[in-house]
């Protein structure tokens, strides 16, 4: 198998419509770039022999439509104090977020060669300090939901518009300290915070509710003081009305449940506790291309896979 | 250039403070002048004095309740949103509970916050080992980026955490409850990674910080009276260590004694030992607790483990006799 190289790096490069483009085209347009980030970071993954595949494909959508068209972010503005924060907390999806920061032009595509590989600023989970646009070194579980609260409670003190999102895993849920912070977020009413659960229903080698059940996860959101909203976690229309009009109830932070499936949509992934961190084979890789269209061009670009 | 000391004689019958004093007219006093400035508390507003700080900056204590890795996080999102936090809160949980946090969220992820360390070591003496925090010093050593500072007065602590406040980056501060006399004058400023000669001699050295500094300086009174020159060498950046003060004291005297409120495993002791290790080997002892200390006041404690002036002196003599 050959090694990761700038070969294999062949997305094209997203830029952001207009605010009033329309909703019809912002859909279309953050669909267009996750299927795209969804064809690079397999090749990344594939090619560099590691990554977890299966939580990737399962935040992509979730990542592209925040970053294609929800935070007040861009490349030329990581360092603004009034940017909107997105963390990561479920950080070890890292090759979905250097993906997507890449296809929206926060580092250079080409970067992307140099996923895993020695000295790489692209480690296995993000760093702030040598990744633009990475606001926190996550990686250890239950670490996101108290910096994004940290975070939204600076902004509150400013008095500041700028709004917070953490994307955390369902079986990171498991952690306690982001029940700490749940608490904490609803004494302090920090409304201009969203927590989006990625709710693929699988950790490292089980279901969740073989592991260490969640469930009723709506009610106890709910009871921590959260307005909690189900979104089905793949479509981007959804994500896109629910993420961009927070809060939905004026001093409650936000519960965003993001239905999912783990290595979602390729067939042999999709649900499969198997694809946690499994490396898909050459032919596994053809596979999955193919059923992403990879050989067909992108509507608004041309050809780019 | 050394600070003058507030009194040359002996310090053991001058009036003692708690540096928890210091530590919040501090914070009140950095706070008005900088709104970046916040206090973070896991309900440890009444052990951290910060009744005060509470009353004059209600919005800028956030008190996160009985939750100390939310604590940690929360102050790494405050950093994130530029402000400046004091993590205020007893060193035993701040740094035992939230070590993960630390690790990752402050010092990895680079986080101006502030921690401190309140009533360290053995302050809480009776309450027992659960609420002493000898192994902070230890386990804080070995995360890279974290700079580690044991103020020995009320003066060293303010000056500490004005150089905190002012420096970008994580630090991590102890605020001592053990009640210590005043040793520096009013001129003292803090110079990070740097050591304070705070008395000259060329027989023996003794090295501390903390709370056990005074006792160190009064021992060398004690073998000063018998003949033996000790250098005492006040150490008040466990991390960076000042190399070059350590490896003088290597070649110019016969052997070190560190004393210090805190693990003998890994501490001021353990950097001591790995910088002559390492380049100058000269003999040393280190003192400090080298298990889970029984019940007893936090003075009688470090009597106990040989922290007294008396037993530091006697540790100091193995070396030179």
């Amino acid at each position: 198998m050959s090694t990761l190289a700038i070969e294999h790096v062949t997305m094209p490069v997203f830029g952001r419509l207009d605010p009033h483009a329309g909703r019809a085209k912002q859909v279309a347009h953050i669909a267009d770039a996750a299927r795209q980030i969804r064809i690079q970071d397999l090749k990344l993954v594939h090619y560099a022999g590691a990554g977890h595949i299966g939580g990737d494909l399962s935040a992509i959508d979730i990542l592209t439509t925040l970053y294609g068209a929800v935070l007040n972010i861009t490349p030329d503005r990581v360092d603004d104090p009034e940017r909107d924060r997105f963390i990561l907390s479920k950080g070890h999806v890292a090759g979905a977020l250097y993906t997507t920061l890449a296809a929206f032009g926060f580092l250079p595509v080409a970067d992307l060669a140099t996923f895993l590989k020695p000295l790489s600023a692209l480690n296995g989970h993000p760093n702030r300090t040598k990744v633009p646009g990475v606001e926190a070194n996550t990686g250890p579980l239950g670490h996101g939901l108290p910096i994004a609260v940290g975070h939204a409670l600076s902004a509150k003190l400013d008095v500041s518009p700028r709004r917070t999102y953490v994307l955390v895993g369902d079986g990171e849920l498991q952690e306690g300290s982001n029940w700490e912070a749940m608490m904490a977020a609803s004494h302090h009413e920090l409304d201009r915070l969203t927590v989006v659960v990625d709710r693929n229903r699988l950790q490292q080698g089980a279901t969740v509710r073989e592991t260490n059940d969640l469930d009723p996860l709506d009610q106890k959101a709910a009871a921590f003081g959260f307005a909690v909203v189900d979104v089905n976690g793949h479509d981007h229309g959804e994500l896109l009305d629910v993420l961009s009009s927070v809060p939905f109830r004026p001093g409650k932070p936000t519960f965003v449940i993001a239905h999912t499936h783990k290595g979602h949509p390729i067939s042999y992934m999709s649900n499969n506790a198997a694809w946690h961190h499994k490396v898909p084979t050459p032919a596994e890789l053809e596979q999955a291309l193919d059923e992403l269209g990879a050989g067909v061009p992108s509507p608004s670009r041309g050809a780019a896979a | 250039m050394n600070p003058t000391l507030s009194a040359a004689q002996s310090l053991a019958d001058q009036p003692r403070y708690d540096c928890r004093n210091a530590y919040v007219d501090t914070l009140a006093d950095l706070a008005h002048t900088d709104h970046r400035i916040v206090g973070v508390v896991n309900d440890s507003v009444g052990s951290s004095k910060l009744d005060a700080f509470k009353k004059a900056f209600p919005d800028r204590l956030i008190n996160v309740g009985i939750a100390e890795q939310d604590m940690v996080g929360v102050a790494a999102g405050l950093a994130n949103g530029g402000r400046i936090p004091f993590v205020s809160a007893a060193s035993c949980f701040l740094t035992a509970r939230a070590i993960e946090q630390i690790k990752a969220d402050v010092a990895y992820s680079n986080r101006n916050v502030k921690l401190c360390g309140m009533s360290p070591g053995v302050a809480y003496g009776e309450l027992g080992p659960t609420h002493h925090s000898i192994e902070d010093i230890a386990w804080l050593r070995a995360i890279h980026n974290m700079t580690i500072v044991v103020p020995a007065d009320p003066i060293e602590t303010a000056a500490a955490m004005r150089w905190a406040a002012a420096t970008d980056g994580p630090v991590f501060i102890r605020v001592s409850r053990m009640s210590v006399p005043q040793i520096y004058g009013d001129d003292y400023t803090f110079q990070p990674g740097k050591a304070i000669t705070v008395r000259p001699g060329n027989d023996v050295t003794l090295i501390s910080n903390g709370t056990v500094l005074w006792r160190t300086l009064v021992a060398a009174e004690h073998l000063s009276a018998q003949g033996i020159g000790a250098r005492v060498i006040s150490m008040p950046t466990v991390k960076p260590l000042d190399i070059d003060a350590v490896l003088a004291a290597a070649a110019d005297t016969r052997g070190i004694v560190t004393a210090e409120e805190a693990t003998t495993a890994g501490g001021l002791g353990g950097a001591v030992a790995e910088t002559v290790a390492q380049h100058h080997p000269v003999k040393m002892r280190i003192l400090g607790f080298p298990q889970f200390a029984p019940t007893g006041s936090a003075g009688f404690l470090l009597d106990h483990y040989g922290m007294s002036p008396d037993g530091i002196a006697q540790a100091a003599r193995t070396l030179v006799e």
